[in-house]
């Protein structure tokens, strides 16, 4: 388990300083527009191949700290990665929200959510971007 | 005198063993609901289960009689002529669908116009959407100010320029964002010089101030049980007799027809029965009966007043704190709607909720009013007769020390 110290400057780096949040200007991304019907987050998530290769990642729109942090953490774990790879990120991903075993190493920073799942209420907030990752990769891959 | 501790006592939700520590403050969302009325709902079940308006033994006769009573008692609740302008519905959603089905859809054609405001519940606008769509009548906005403040001038101005084209005026006595209450005799005054007919959303007033409807005026009221301390599942349509009998029901079917034959004709019975096909919710009316008699034994004039002191109270602490920003400090009853400066509002309830204080966050079913009040997010915290000062001391204590850090450790 992560330091709880240690998760909150994380959680409040990327909520303060999100990284990869921008509309791409180029039209040769995928995209998916994710909004919650519970809240008011707002994301979408742009993805850029080359092939089998993400080689950019990027979101924007409104969310909470929850939602926009694990979005900005998950488009670093992912950029660079294969479909299959970064598939695998997220599935490792949503085994730490449902508490079930997961890979720590793979997840670095996204570790920061290892205890969302007590919070029933808030884990959609965790899930919202990386859920529209999710579809884009599932779809290119078919 | 409310002695709201006294009241505390008839609630299990706040005096039992898990409540501890708990502050709710989502009344406007529903209320909590007094011993007598849990205790009414069962009865029916351990008691008098049966169906109601059917049957020719006791039981039956008994638990129609007392449905019937309710409707009586409704009727002197709201100060109505008769209890046959009181229809019951699943709430205060199905009353206002209700009329705008009954009589918008029914009444209005192309050239009409709808007036409303931005402040609306979707339960109250996106009906009249519909009409809109159906009819070719046209909705438009009445002009509210930047806290969101009914504006008289300018709807004196709508009704002079746009004059008998205006059919119905739709709006909330309390809107469920901004919590003040719109000068409902006036509207209706001069709504009624143009002939036009009023649907009042009582849903948030209702169960806070005393609404006469004869004093008033009113058309059509809608309001929910479950937001004034009765069961859910029920809610209220008044509407004067002489406009019920001209309006069709939602529904047709058992309860509602006086007969019907094989080709097809089917004679209605009167208000309000023509609205009430199929079995109702029964034990919910029984239990709403118990709530009204609860809210009139205190009084309305005292739950009016004495809300007022107590919303005051929590406004002008709210308005003492730096970090907060608060939207409608004009408003008058249980709501006050703000921001912890710098934190999203789904944050904040989040940290709220961590210690033990109910609030709820979003933009709460009135997704238009972002236009004038300029946040799409707020928070939102509500107040009914067993709150208390102590509560809202407590909650202006942790609203104080809320900080993003500590909105963050409430999820670590
Ligand atoms: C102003 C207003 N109108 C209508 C409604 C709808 O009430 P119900 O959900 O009980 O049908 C609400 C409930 O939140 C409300 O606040």
């Amino acid at each position: 388990m992560m330091d709880s110290n240690l998760k909150r400057d994380i959680i409040m780096d990327h909520y303060e300083t999100p990284r990869n949040k921008r509309t791409p200007q180029s039209d040769d991304y995928l995209k998916k527009h994710m909004a919650a019907d519970s809240c008011i987050d707002d994301i979408t998530i742009y993805i850029k191949f080359d092939g089998d290769k993400i080689v950019d990642v990027s979101f924007d729109g409104v969310g909470c700290t929850i939602s926009t942090a694990s979005t900005s953490i998950m488009t670093e774990l992912i950029k660079g990665k294969t479909v299959k790879e970064a598939l695998h990120i997220i599935d490792e991903y949503e085994k730490m929200l449902s508490e079930d075993s997961y890979e720590e190493d793979l997840l670095e920073e996204a570790n920061a959510f290892d205890t969302l799942s007590k919070q029933a209420n808030r884990i959609s907030c965790g899930l919202i971007g990386i859920k529209g990752m999710k579809e884009i990769l599932e779809n290119y891959d078919k | 005198m409310l002695d709201r501790n006294k009241i505390r006592d008839d609630f299990p939700m706040i005096k039992s063993e898990e409540a501890k520590g708990r502050i709710y403050l989502d009344s406007a969302a529903t209320s909590f609901k007094p011993q007598c009325v849990i205790d009414k709902v069962m009865d029916y079940y351990t008691k008098e289960n049966a169906n109601i308006h059917r049957g020719d033994y006791d039981l039956s006769y008994q638990v129609s009689s007392e449905y019937e009573e309710v409707r009586k008692l409704c009727a002197k609740f709201l100060n109505a002529d008769s209890e046959r302008e009181i229809i019951f519905t699943n709430g205060a959603s199905s009353s206002l669908n209700l009329v705008a089905y009954g009589y918008g859809q029914k009444f209005l054609k192309e050239g009409d116009i709808i007036l409303s405001t931005e402040a609306e519940h979707a339960s109250n606008i996106l009906p009249w959407f519909k009409v809109q769509e159906v009819t070719g009548a046209k909705i438009e906005y009445i002009p509210l100010d930047k806290e969101g403040i009914f504006d008289m001038e300018g709807y004196k101005r709508l009704l002079n320029e746009l004059g008998d084209k205006v059919k119905v005026i739709t709006l909330a006595h309390v809107a469920n964002v901004l919590g003040n209450i719109v000068p409902l005799k006036e509207i209706i005054e001069e709504a009624h010089k143009v002939g036009a007919v009023v649907v009042v959303d009582g849903a948030q007033s209702v169960p806070h101030i005393k609404t006469d409807v004869r004093d008033l005026d009113i058309d059509f009221l809608c309001f929910s049980s479950h937001k004034m301390l009765g069961p859910s599942g029920v809610g209220v349509l008044y509407g004067k007799y002489e406009l019920l009998e001209k309006m069709d029901p939602f529904m047709l079917g058992g309860g509602s027809n006086a007969r019907f034959d094989i080709c097809g004709n089917i004679l209605l019975k009167e208000p309000p029965f023509k609205f009430e096909a199929g079995t109702p919710c029964v034990e919910g009316v029984l239990g709403f009966g118990e709530a009204l008699k609860y809210l009139m034994a205190i009084g309305m004039e005292n739950v009016e007043e004495e809300g007022k002191e107590l919303h005051d109270y929590f406004m002008k602490r709210m308005l003492e704190l730096d970090n907060v920003e608060v939207y409608n400090p004009k408003s008058e009853t249980s709501i006050v709607t703000f921001n912890v400066k710098g934190i999203f509002a789904q944050d904040a309830a989040g940290y709220l909720n961590s210690q033990g204080i109910a609030v709820r966050s979003g933009t709460h079913c009135a997704k238009i009013l972002l236009n004038v009040i300029g946040v799409s997010e707020t928070i939102r915290a509500s107040l009914y007769l067993y709150n208390t000062k102590e509560e809202i001391d407590r909650v202006i204590e942790v609203l104080k020390e809320t900080t993003l850090e500590k909105c963050i450790g409430a999820i670590l």
